[in-house]
């Protein structure tokens, strides 16, 4: 007699799992990871393990005291990919309190109070940033001149040093603003975009010294992200084309006031933005059509607080604002259910 | 017409009533539960707001300047927006039952929306003029309505998460104001002043 073995659908099983999803885009991250310590220093190591340290603790003790599975939900990457990308917005000389708040605020208060993995409402990298550029402009907005460019090399052991022991004074006879900052301030001082971008060594080819690298190395991993079927094309597309559209504009009106599109999308955090932050698929729009009306809210809004707003980049504002946004946009962009009507 | 756009992208995003001037605090999280009512709420307070900063102004201007009488301004600008608030609930009342339904306690409420009354007495502490005033009411009524839809939705998909129990509710509403007040900073200078 052969039994008849039965089992409820699904039938046909991805291959796919949580783990393997944040490890591939950990993995898509490296190259812009690499750039972003070449040409900023040791610093970026030291900072990152310190996330990373900070992001599983937090983890582990919010599971514990909420009777989760500790083991399923640390060895997820979640918590790792949260710290990395939020790694890329701290200067590399800033004082290791600044990472361990952020990366405690991200993982206790925006991912856990909502419910962990799968949850949250906000993009935790994005709350975890956007609270300390508040709380700590000073400390936040003093980046270091990329390494190619700057007289003062740092060994490990003097990093070690500066971050653990030198208050904000010691590093402050290094570092300056970014280039957008830097931008953004000298225009408001009259100085005509010409004169800016000529006068600095802060500029490269398309975008900051140093930041169109890491620009281009993470236009890179999201092209990989692309290829591997992580992400899905409508939320970077729209974005990408919606600041080039906008920045295109307004620099066509007034070249000498509003700085070239590519400047905008070769600088700040627009590619990593584009392909890793704003595709994060607990925080974004779900619906194709939704996706393209969040990706392009992304892109203008980024261009409006880069162009007028008081902050050095606009893509962690926008992507919050937008996550705000998401579950409206989701809920007036339902596709149409197959054989029901035009309307209803 | 540069100055009427600068009132509205002020009222709207940079002094959102709600997220930055924390005026209209109890119908945001009250109404907020389900997107429908919060729709519904948006444009009943919208209705309120512009009108009765338009009303307002004319008591300002008309009656209790002329008259010498504007210590009076506080209790006959509360009379002006009750005024209001009923003709809207009567509108309301006829034209749409289902909605007049599903609003119930919180149409009267409106009232006391803080916002209301913080709206009309901005007018004329920063003395705008008619048309001003009337944007001024319409942008912040925008702005609160905007918020008040984009926070309902987040709340119906927050009601199904995992949140943990000490957090249930109002807290993790609160918490979530707070981090939607912390993205709209991202629109601070965007206005001077």
């Amino acid at each position: 007699m052969t039994v008849l073995r039965t089992s409820s659908s699904p039938h046909i099983h991805g291959p796919n799992s949580v783990p393997k999803l944040m490890f591939t885009v950990l993995a898509c991250l490296l190259p812009a990871l690499l750039a972003h310590g070449w040409f900023f220093g040791a610093g970026i190591a030291v900072h990152l393990t310190l996330a990373c340290a900070t992001a599983l603790g937090c983890e582990a003790l919010m599971l514990s005291l909420r009777d989760k599975s500790r083991m399923l939900f640390l060895t997820d990457g979640s918590a790792l990919v949260s710290a990395t990308l939020l790694c890329f917005a701290i200067p590399p000389l800033a004082p290791w309190w600044l990472t361990v708040i952020g990366v405690s605020f991200a993982i206790v208060v925006a991912k856990h109070l909502y419910g962990g993995l799968g949850h949250n409402p906000f993009n935790p990298a994005m709350v975890g940033y956007v609270l300390l550029l508040i709380s700590f402009p000073r400390e936040m907005t003093a980046w270091l001149t990329p390494a190619t460019h700057s007289a003062l090399h740092y060994d490990f052991g003097a990093t070690l040093d500066l971050i653990f022991n030198a208050g904000i004074t010691g590093v402050d006879a290094v570092t300056m603003a970014s280039p957008l900052d830097h931008l953004r301030m000298e225009l408001s001082r009259t100085h005509s975009m010409v004169e800016i971008l000529n006068n600095g060594e802060l500029y490269g080819r398309l975008g900051g010294t140093g930041w169109e690298w890491v620009n281009a190395m993470a236009l890179l991993g999201g092209l990989l992200l692309l290829w591997r079927k992580i992400i899905h094309w409508h939320i970077p597309v729209a974005m990408l084309l919606a600041l080039l559209i906008s920045a295109g504009f307004f620099h066509l009106l007034d070249p000498g006031r509003y700085s070239d599109p590519m400047l905008h999308l070769f600088s700040g955090a627009t590619m990593l933005g584009a392909f890793f932050i704003a595709t994060d698929p607990v925080s974004a729009a779900t619906t194709n059509r939704g996706r393209l009306y969040y990706g392009a809210g992304i892109g203008i809004i980024t261009y409006i607080i880069r162009t007028w707003g008081g902050y050095p980049d606009g893509v962690a504002f926008a992507v919050l604002l937008m996550n705000m946004a998401a579950p409206t946009l989701d809920h007036f962009t339902q596709p149409r259910a197959f054989g029901h009507g035009e309307r209803d | 017409m540069a100055e009427y756009l600068l009132i509205l992208v002020s009222t709207v995003l940079v002094n959102n009533f709600v997220l930055v001037k924390f005026l209209g605090l109890c119908p945001f999280m009250g109404v907020s539960r389900k997107l429908e009512t919060a729709i519904g709420m948006a444009f009943a307070t919208t209705f309120v707001l512009t009108l009765s900063s338009i009303c307002s102004y004319l008591v300002n201007h008309f009656i209790l300047v002329p008259l010498d009488i504007t210590y009076l301004r506080t209790i006959s600008f509360i009379l002006v927006i009750a005024v209001v608030v009923q003709f809207t609930e009567m509108v309301v009342h006829k034209t749409s039952p289902l909605l007049y339904q599903v609003l119930g306690i919180f149409l009267p409420l409106i009232t006391t929306n803080c916002a209301v009354l913080g709206v009309a007495l901005l007018n004329v502490q920063q003395e705008l003029d008619f048309f001003s005033s009337a944007l001024y009411g319409f942008g912040a009524a925008v702005g609160f309505s905007l918020v008040l839809i984009l926070f309902a939705a987040m709340r119906e998909h927050i009601v199904a998460a995992d949140v943990p129990l000490a957090f249930r509710g109002p807290a993790i509403a609160l918490i979530t104001a707070g981090l939607m007040s912390m993205a709209f900073m991202g629109f601070s200078g965007l206005v001077r002043g």
